[in-house]
Order: C-alpha cells, then structure tokens, then sequence
C-alpha cells in the first residue's frame, strides 16, 4: 500500500558538511523496487514526519542513500539518526531523470546546493556506461567551500574523465577556486548545443537562470531537464500541495523538461 | 413511481440490507447530511433562500422533501472523510513496526444525491481513484457505496450547473434516481434503477408503473429548472481562460476581498486536497498519522524552506480559482467545478466564482478589442 511507510534501517550515516547527511538505509524486511536517478521517497522519521527526498545512491542489495540536509524538523531529525535507526519509506515516487533521451548526447549536470544530491546517481550512471554518452561536464555551484557535497567522489569523476568545475558564493580564506553564480561555469564548457542534454537542480532561482542561460547558448528548451521541488504530503498525487500550475510535480516530475515549465516558472507566486 | 410511503420503504430497505443510509435533515438552521433512521427525517416542506454569502431556510407549502438544492455539506464528507488514521507505528526494541489502519469501512447509502453532487461524485473518483496510486480510503467507502441520486427541480440562486454541463437531470453513476413531483395528483417520486442492485432494491419498494404523464411531467419539471439557474457561468473554454489571464488585474481586485478562510475549500464537493499530521503519545514509542482536510489558502499550503511559494492572498485565490475551473483538466481531464453553488453561498464576503470567471472573460475580450 503506497500510504504506509515500510521499514528500512540506517546502516550508514555519514556526515557530507555541516548540515548534511548521507543516510544509506537497507529494508529490514519488503524492499521498495523502482529507484531511478531523480524519483524520490517520503522518508519517514519516527513520530516526526516525513519529507520527500530523492535518491542520492541506489546500490545492491536494494540499499538507497538519502542526502538530506537539516533545515526543519523532520530533517533534523533525520540528521540526527545514526547506523542502526529505524527510518520508514514509502515510493518510489515521480518521475525520474530522462536518461535515454541524453543517450549518444553530451552530458550537461548543473547543480546548486543539495540538488547535487539527485544528481549524483545521473553522474555514476554516464561513468558506468561509457561509450554510450558523450562528454559528461558537471558544474557545481554552492555557498561556501565548505559545504560542497561528496567531495572525495568528485575527485573520483576527475580522474573517471568528467570535466568537473566548482564555484562558490563566499570564498574562504585558502579558496583559489571560482566565485560566483554557477552560471559563470557555463563559459568553462564549450557547450555544443544541438548534442548536450543538461540536468539541472538546485534553488529554483539558480534553475532559472540556469535553464535561461542554457538557452542562450542555443540549447533547445525540451533539451533542458529540470528537478523542481514544492511542499509534498503524500507523493501520490492526492494532497495537492506539490502543484505548479498544471503539473503535480510528485506525479509528473520532480524532473520535468524545461519546455514544460518555462512558461510557469515566469509567473510569480504561481 | 412511488409515493411518500415508497421512500419510507426504500429507507427501510436500504438499511434491512446493511447500509448507514445518509440524507438531508433539517438541522441548526440548515438543510445538513446526517444518518437517517428513517424517511421522516427528510426535510418535507423546506425550501432554501440561497444568495451569495447567504443560505435561510424557508417553509415551503407543497411538502416537497429535496426542492431545496445544496446545502452546507456534500458527499465528500463521508468518502473522503475530514479526518482519517492512515496509520499507526510502534517502536518495538528499536524496530519499526507499521500498520494501516484497517477499520472496515462503512458501508453508505446516500439518498438524495443531487446531479451536481453526482458529478463531483465522479470527479473525486477520477482524482483519487483513477491513478497508480488509489487511495485505500476512499476507494474503501467509495466502492461499497449506495446512490440514490435526485433530480434537481427547483435549482437555487447560486446555481450554475446548466452551465456547467452538469444537471439539473442527473448523469451517470447512480443505483436510483428520482425526480420529485408534488401537483394535483400528490406528491409523487418517478425512480428509476440505474445499477443491478438498484433494480432489485426498487423492486421490494411499493410502488406502480410510472404514467406517460408523469414521465412526461417530470422530464419538463427538470427541463424548466435549467432556465431557472440563478447563476451562469461565462460561454467560453475557461481551461483556456485561466491559463491565460494569470496576470490580470482582477486578482488583485478579487484579493482585495477574499479573507483566505478556505470556507470555499470546505464546502466544495471536489476539493479534495490534504496534509498530514504526525502524533505520538507519552511514552514516544507509540505513533500516528492522520490525514487531515487542507486548504490552499492556507500560507502553510505552499510552504518551503525558503518560505511559502504563495505568499499573496492574490496568488492564494488564483490558485483556488485556477485549479477549479482550468488546470484540473490539465491534472485529472475534467473541470474541478459541478456548478453547485456552495462557493457562493458560504463566502463570507460574498465572491462569486460566476462573477470573477466573467470579469477575467471580459479583461481578455477587452484586451483582443484593444489589440484589434
């Protein structure tokens, strides 16, 4: 029954940055089929509440990794859960990352934040199929130094071939790195636009200047995939909370081609 | 056809068969659903005045039992009911053990199930039955429901189903329906089975075959309440019309009026939208989820880390209205509005969905004359 949580257990919790955490949960007993790269699960705190998150990592043996960083309640108290803590899970939800239509494409993952998170599982699948992308470029945009995500990996991409590009809002002292907008990595890239497919999540701010950008530089809008979030209570569609104009993004996103949401995220308040 | 004693019968019927059967009764002042124990506590010879932002009840000489079109409540209390344990977890030894709730369902049968209400009927059940994911409540309640619809005869002043396509004769999706006549001859229900089970209910009621004047009678009776509608919507697509006027100045005309209290919401037969809330008792090891009515004029509604994304009442009440008439046909393939009025009757200051989706349809017709 997709309204019932089934139990999953913590059997790693690993500290990402200040306010992030990486939780791998395995189930104790029924596992949930289905993950895929950008779908997401209510992940469920015990007599807190449940949050949508989505996939930072499917692995064997039907173990998933949530990213999840502290900003409320319930993902405070998510972050505060250690290896061997129950968590429920209910999904998977939504619609994930179109993978096949970048297939025999450039590769183009523009991330700000957290929303490197959903991302992560895109990363690991071009560098797990070679041969049937083409150039995989991953431009990261975030607050501070320290709050980049998955740093050891990212050293990983580099050597795996992955043009991987950083750039931050506050500099700190010892940072020789890029500062600014994430879009300032777009001139990093020789983007060729009638064969990149861009994945893009973060603040829906940095997604529209992002996707804006993306378009200049001549990219077709339905080339342009975006993962949007809005307040969600059940995943199912029915509570009607996730809702952006025509689309119930846990139903027909969180990933949703640019071409469908131009025009809706132009609308204020909307 | 049956007659007064018919539908004393047909009470009786339906619970010798098991149902908790619902229908209108006269009570605080308003015609509200409520379970009957008998056919007695139908609201004969009650009218209603209905106007925007105003619902009096009104005697009526005739004795008619539904010449009294919507009242404050609808079906929706009793399919998708305002409050529901979804389910409960213990946490036993550290482990998580998590159950659904599985309280049986009652098991309803509504009497007097107006064509308006019939249609919101069916487009709940597309909402929350249709996709990959159906709902286990309603679908629970839905699915052993009764339906005795009744054909509207008297349609109030906030009434628009004409124009919505939606009554005043009732659609598909009842086991009954009835349409009521009080003339000279009496006062006289023409009932017709619409399911299997609603034959075989209407054959233990007594009862005659109807007459070719009363048949004729009735289907003029329901004809003429489509020209007696107190209110129209605006001819036009208006899926159409709300995609394309979300930046009209009316809304911020409209907001300066709407209060955001959701009574709109709660009183619409279709709204269906929810959030959760998660319970614990005293020793923390004990947890609930409830599933409570939400309302999108709720700042809450659209809340995010970074505030919510409907921070206007402006946008709070384009979103309502929006939805209802425009994009649930992008989301579920049919209007969210059945044209009964409730919206109209019970806004505290008197915004009227008719008025606004007119005034949003004069703004573009002024702005294709001034570009022409």
């Amino acid at each position: 029954m997709t309204t019932v949580p089934v139990p999953y257990r913590v059997t790693a919790a690993s500290a990402e940055t200040a306010d992030c955490v990486s939780l791998e949960v395995t189930p104790v007993g029924q596992a949930l089929p289905g993950f895929t790269p950008g779908r997401f699960a209510m992940v469920y705190a015990f007599g807190v509440g449940e949050v949508p998150i989505s996939v930072s990592a499917i692995g064997g043996g039907h173990r998933l990794v949530h990213t999840v960083r502290a900003i409320g309640a319930v993902t405070g108290a998510l972050c505060r859960l250690r290896a061997g803590d129950a968590v429920g899970l209910r999904g998977p939800y939504g619609v994930g990352w179109d993978l096949d239509a970048a297939a025999g494409s450039d590769v183009l993952v523009v991330a700000g934040g957290i929303g490197l998170a959903p991302l992560r599982p895109v990363v690991r699948h071009v560098l797990g199929h070679p041969g049937h992308y083409g150039r995989l470029r991953v431009l990261i945009g975030t607050r501070a130094p320290e709050d980049l995500l998955y740093r050891e990996e990212l050293a990983h991409w580099r050597r795996a071939a992955a043009q991987v590009e950083v750039t931050v809002d506050r500099p700190g002292p010892g940072w020789r790195g890029s500062v600014g907008l994430v879009t300032t990595l777009l001139d990093r890239v020789d983007t060729r636009p009638d064969r990149t497919t861009a994945l893009v999540c973060g603040p829906e701010v940095m997604i529209r200047h992002t996707a804006r950008a993306l378009l200049a530089r001549g990219l077709p809008a339905h080339r342009i995939q975006v993962s949007l979030e809005r307040n969600m209570r059940c995943g199912t569609g029915h509570c009607g909370h996730c809702q952006l104009g025509p689309l119930l993004l846990c139903r027909d996103g969180p990933v949703v081609g640019y071409h469908r949401t131009r025009s809706l995220l132009a609308v204020r308040e909307l | 056809m049956i007659g007064r004693d018919g539908l004393t019968a047909l009470v009786e019927v339906l619970r010798a068969r098991g149902y908790t059967v619902v229908g209108p009764t006269v009570q605080d002042g308003a015609i509200v659903l409520r379970e009957l124990e008998s056919a007695a506590q139908l609201p004969y010879g009650w009218g209603v005045d209905l106007e925007a932002g105003q619902y009096r009840l009104r005697p009526r000489t005739d004795g008619a039992a539904f010449a009294n079109a919507a009242g404050p409540q609808s079906w929706k209390t009793f399919l998708h009911p305002a409050r529901v344990r979804q389910w409960t977890a213990e946490r036993v030894d550290g482990e998580l053990v998590i159950e659904a709730d599985d309280t049986p369902p009652p098991r309803f049968a509504f009497l007097g199930v107006r064509s308006c209400d019939l249609r919101a009927v069916a487009v709940q059940d597309r909402v929350l039955t249709a996709g990959p994911h159906p709902d286990p409540t309603y679908r629970g309640r839905r699915s052993g429901a009764f339906l005795v619809a009744v054909e509207c005869t008297e349609p109030g002043g906030t009434c628009f189903c004409a124009s919505m396509g939606t009554g005043p004769a009732a659609g598909p999706g009842y086991d009954l329906v009835m349409t009521e006549l009080v003339d000279d001859a009496g006062h006289r229900f023409w009932i017709r089975g619409g399911s299997p089970e609603g034959t075989d209910v209407l054959a233990e009621l007594p009862g005659e075959p109807a007459s070719e004047a009363l048949r004729t009678a009735a289907v003029h009776a329901v004809a003429s309440a489509a020209g007696r509608m107190g209110r129209t919507m605006p001819d036009t697509d208006l899926h159409r019309l709300m995609a394309e006027t979300l930046d009209a100045p009316r809304w911020d005309d409209v907001a300066s009026r709407c209060l955001t209290c959701g009574n709109c919401t709660m009183v619409c037969p279709t709204c269906f939208c929810t959030t959760t809330e998660d319970v614990t008792d005293l020793t923390g090891n004990h947890a609930e989820r409830w599933r409570v009515w939400d309302v999108c004029f709720n700042l809450d509604f659209s809340y995010l880390p970074g505030g919510p994304v409907r921070a206007s009442p402006r946008s709070r009440y384009r979103q309502w209205l929006t939805h209802k008439l425009g994009t649930w046909y992008d989301q579920f393939g049919s209007s969210g509005c059945v044209g009964c009025g409730r919206c109209v009757v019970w806004c505290p200051v008197a915004i009227d969905i008719t008025e606004e989706a007119a005034a949003l349809h004069d703004w573009t017709r002024r702005a294709e004359d001034g570009a022409s």
